[in-house]
């Protein structure tokens, strides 16, 4: 069960053979039986990870020999929290596209993009990880293009053409730094020691960056984001939300900043006001929105924000509190999207202004909502209280006046999240939410494993933070070596 | 070399066939003659061939390499013709004995170790092919195709003849072995006849290949010509002549790069610009297509400009991908074509819907065309950002990267047509010959882009 390389192949094989079930019930049952028995082997996995600094469940083929690329892939500490995450969050969400009528093909794609997604997130081969990298862009580009709202294809292309080309930029330097390995490799290791001079980091520094910053967003390279999670179903949001923005963060942490430290020194103080500016920027923009779903959009750049922002502190307390913090932010806006998608399709609009009063025809769906968005907002006892306290605390070591602006996230958060539910949930009953009803078994499922996650991980983050704490103390310590030599 | 008398004997028969109206068996007689020839070229494979001939020729790896793949596109060309050239010519068997003698001579340029033979062997592929273009005889549009086709070739031989004969002038031979051995033995005194004579031979190459600022008859020709002579055109022609290309660039003149680099990095990076922003505007799936494929020759120069022990590898992947790509993007046209009477973007539109499979495939080679990973023109283009990385020339790949992400937009209107864009329309039956080779060239597209092992250990 233990093997890494099974689990990476079967998402894949799922996808190949839903291509070909038509049968819309039996597709839903097959993907959501691949994607649990993914989940039973992640558990494995977890039940057998030894929570020290070291790769483990090493695979390592020959791939392309001639052009010294092999097929390495493992985990450790920084990496498990998001295969878990992603093989959790799958399973959701194709539970939570249930209510739609989607074809196989729908099912494959998520199944191909899981595969893409995992292979980034366990990747120690630069080839693997680019080739990771982008086929999880083909698949969530064909689910949002083909069920997504009006505007959908001039929307998509811009999104695919943005990531494409942060992505090209980033095999530039990938290739670059395999001509400079003695060993003429392509493996992380290599990289780590290449030591290179200053100047050349620099430029490798923001190749990659443009390459994470793109996909993460981070400002100003966000634009386009809340037009793309709009305009997308909402399966493909909660995909590109839950699980596809923290490859860029996790980007940050494994490739960007060990393999560039000095380039990291030159301008780590520029990425991090840049996240930070990102933070009060989107919360502002939050506030003045209509739309649900563009306002959770805009929130969801401010918390990738402050998670950039820790990371961009490098230092132990910053780093675990944006892997847990990715994890939290992954759990909770598949809960919100998932709670919009119920109101959208009951009463046929994301206007805030025409709902209201739903709380009191259906009072299960608001309470999980309320939960959920304590969560998203952090409160104590709740997972992103864990995460943004970290954070802050890691900012707070690298500058004061950071950890200042980037606390506006959790008064902002506050301010526009309850307000949405205020607006969604509370006051009087109106026409369009008077029919209203409340949830289904299916949405009750969904909706009850994220509150159990929700309130899990904020009353006991223990086991989580213990995962990663000797890979992220390992790396960081690590880092500092290279950069003295 | 047995390969070459294969090829020609096998063409002189298929006259005979046509004169004896044995229609049926033109197909079955060409393909078993491609086997053979593909056969005898690959039990030649030997890492220390020698020149035959007095050296004229030269069937080293590099070279049955390059002619086996022509000679496996040109099948695959030969299939799709099936029930094309039937509709449209009452001559069909000098439609194939053409074709067969256009592939003989891509496969002199493959293997020329004598400047006499590239001459010759271009000479053979492109005769054949201004009639080709113009073998729709009452279309207005074949006729200029063919005609701009052949001026623009015949000036461009002129280019290359005489720059041939400058090389000889300098050089005092024809032949590879000694021209190297000049630029090797005087690196101080070489004349000045043989650096004019370098730059006109690139010039001449450049104008084959179909790179700017030598492109304009390219979208032309490419338009104006039926489209499985585009096809043809656009892949066999394109692989052979890079093959020459890099041969005598390799061979010959790698010493002397300081001098000619400047010119073609010029050329290289004019070519990419011009093919991609102009494909960006185009209305026409053919005519996208053509421009395309200008880029395409820009991205192959990079091969040439980095030159290096990888150049010959990188360009095999690369024309692989792009050739078998190709053919499955104009075979589709084709069907698309006949049901609609259209080659527009718009005739497109909500083919993914009635046919599934047929999209499939034509996304599947679109998206080799623009480069995506585990499809084959994902390891050409990463290949080749390799070899001129090494090279380090890191501005270059950072054009090249602005004109991938510009070549995403205008393949996936393809893509965006299929099926984003919904059209009550007719399933358009796909005959078993076209769907055998669409299937066949992705399947390569993807095992290539897979596990690529197979072909880089070849040369």
């Amino acid at each position: 069960m233990d093997n890494l390389f099974i689990l990476l192949l079967l998402p894949v094989l799922g996808a190949l053979a839903l291509v070909f079930v038509q049968h819309e019930k039996a597709a839903k049952q097959l993907a959501l039986i691949v994607s649990l028995v993914s989940l039973v082997f992640t558990v494995s996995l977890l039940t057998s990870f030894v929570p020290d600094a070291s790769m483990q469940f090493v695979q390592r083929f020959d791939w392309i020999p001639s052009l010294g690329i092999h097929f390495h892939v493992g985990v450790d500490g920084i990496s498990l929290p998001l295969v878990l995450l992603t093989n959790i969050l799958v399973p959701l969400i194709i539970l939570s596209a249930f209510n739609h009528s989607y074809k196989g093909s729908f099912y494959a794609l998520v199944l191909f993009m899981q595969a893409g997604l995992l292979l980034v997130f366990t990747a120690l081969d630069a080839f693997v990880f680019y080739v990771g990298w982008e086929i999880a862009l083909i698949p969530i580009y064909f689910i949002c293009a083909l069920w997504g709202g009006e505007d959908r294809i001039r929307v998509n292309l811009k999104f695919f053409i943005y990531t494409f080309f942060g992505s090209l930029l980033m095999l530039t330097a990938i290739i670059y730094l395999h001509l400079q390995t003695p060993a003429n490799d392509y493996e992380l290791t290599s990289f780590y020691q290449l030591g290179l001079e200053s100047g050349v980091q620099r430029w490798v520094f923001w190749a990659f960056f443009i390459a994470f910053a793109i996909k993460m967003p981070i400002f100003p390279f966000h634009t386009w984001q809340p037009d793309t999670y709009t305009q997308a179903p909402t399966a493909g949001t909660m995909l590109l939300s839950g699980i596809m923005l923290k490859m860029g963060v996790y980007g940050l942490i494994r490739w960007l900043i060990p393999i560039a430290p000095l380039g990291f020194a030159a301008y780590g103080q520029l990425a991090l006001v840049l996240c930070i500016i990102g933070v009060v920027y989107a919360s502002i923009i939050a506030f003045k929105q209509r739309d649900a779903k563009r306002l959770i959009a805009y929130s969801s750049i401010a918390h990738v924000g402050l998670i950039g922002a820790g990371v961009f502190a490098w230092n132990i307390q910053g780093v675990q509190g944006a892997i847990i913090q990715m994890v939290n932010h992954g759990i909770s806006v598949v809960g919100l999207f998932f709670v919009l998608d119920i109101v959208e399709r009951r009463i046929g609009s994301r206007d805030i202004k025409l709902m209201g009063g739903i709380a009191k025809p259906a009072p299960a769906l608001a309470i999980a909502f309320l939960v959920i968005v304590m969560g998203a907002v952090g409160l104590p006892l709740t997972n992103g209280f864990v995460g943004e306290f970290l954070l802050l605390m890691g900012i707070y070591e690298y500058g004061l006046w950071y950890a200042v602006f980037g606390g506006l996230t959790l008064i902002f958060g506050a301010v526009y999240l309850l307000r949405l539910y205020q607006k969604v949930m509370l006051g009087e009953v109106n026409e369009q939410t008077a029919g209203f009803t409340d949830i289904t078994r299916t949405e009750w499922l969904v909706l009850a494993t994220v509150v159990v996650l929700v309130v899990g991980i904020g009353v006991y983050p223990k086991p989580l933070l213990n995962l990663s704490e000797a890979a992220v103390a390992n790396l960081i310590n690590g880092i500092g070596q290279i950069a003295n030599r | 070399m047995s390969a070459i008398i294969t090829l020609s004997l096998l063409a002189i028969l298929l006259l005979y066939l046509g004169l004896f109206k044995a229609k049926t068996a033109l197909l079955p007689v060409s393909l078993l003659g491609l086997v053979a020839a593909a056969g005898l070229n690959i039990a030649g494979w030997d890492q220390a061939a020698k020149p035959l001939y007095s050296g004229m020729v030269l069937f080293d790896p590099f070279a049955i390499a390059f002619s086996v793949l022509c000679i496996v596109i040109t099948a695959l060309v030969l299939l799709l013709s099936k029930d094309y050239f039937d509709q449209r010519s009452p001559h069909v068997a000098e439609y194939y004995a053409l074709l067969l003698f256009s592939l003989t001579g891509a496969t002199l340029v493959t293997s020329f170790h004598n400047l006499a033979m590239l001459f010759i062997g271009i000479e053979i592929m492109s005769v054949a092919l201004y009639i080709l273009a113009g073998i729709r005889k009452r279309d207005f549009a074949s006729n200029e195709a063919a005609l701009k086709y052949f001026l623009m070739g015949a000036f461009s031989t002129g280019f290359l003849l005489f720059g041939i004969a400058l090389l000889y002038g300098a050089s005092g031979s024809f032949d590879l072995a000694q021209i190297k051995q000049y630029v090797v033995s005087n690196p101080q005194a070489i004349s000045p006849l043989f650096y004019a004579g370098i730059l006109l031979v690139l010039i001449g190459l450049v104008f084959k290949v179909g790179a700017a600022p030598f492109h304009f008859w390219t979208p032309d020709v490419y338009d104006g010509a039926p489209i499985l002579i585009t096809t043809f055109m656009s892949t066999v022609v394109k692989t052979a002549a890079f093959a020459g290309f890099l041969r005598l660039f390799y061979f010959c003149f790698a010493p002397l790069q300081d001098f000619w680099m400047p010119a073609l990095l010029v050329i290289t990076v004019i070519t990419l610009f011009v093919g991609n922003i102009t494909a960006l505007v185009q209305q026409s799936f053919k005519r996208m297509l053509a421009y395309s494929s200008i880029s395409h020759a820009g991205y192959l120069l990079f091969a040439i400009v980095g030159m290096g022990a990888a150049s010959a590898e990188s360009v095999l992947i690369y024309a692989t991908a792009y050739s078998f790509a190709t053919v499955v993007a104009f075979g589709t046209l084709i069907l698309v074509k006949r049901a609609t009477g259209s080659d527009h973007f718009e005739a497109f539109n909500g083919l993914a819907r009635k046919n599934p499979y047929l999209a499939l495939t034509l996304t599947i080679a679109m998206l080799s065309l623009a480069g995506i990973p585990l499809t084959a023109g994902f390891v050409g283009k990463f290949m080749m950002f390799s070899g001129v990385l090494a090279d380090y020339q890191v501005l270059l790949v950072i054009l090249a990267v602005i004109n991938a992400a510009m070549g995403i937009f205008y393949y996936f209107r393809v893509i965006v047509a299929m099926y984003f864009r919904p059209l009550d329309r007719d399933q358009i039956a796909v005959s078993g010959y076209y769907s055998a080779v669409l299937w066949i060239a992705v399947l390569i597209t993807v095992i290539l882009g897979v596990y690529p092992t197979w072909l880089t250990g070849l040369i």
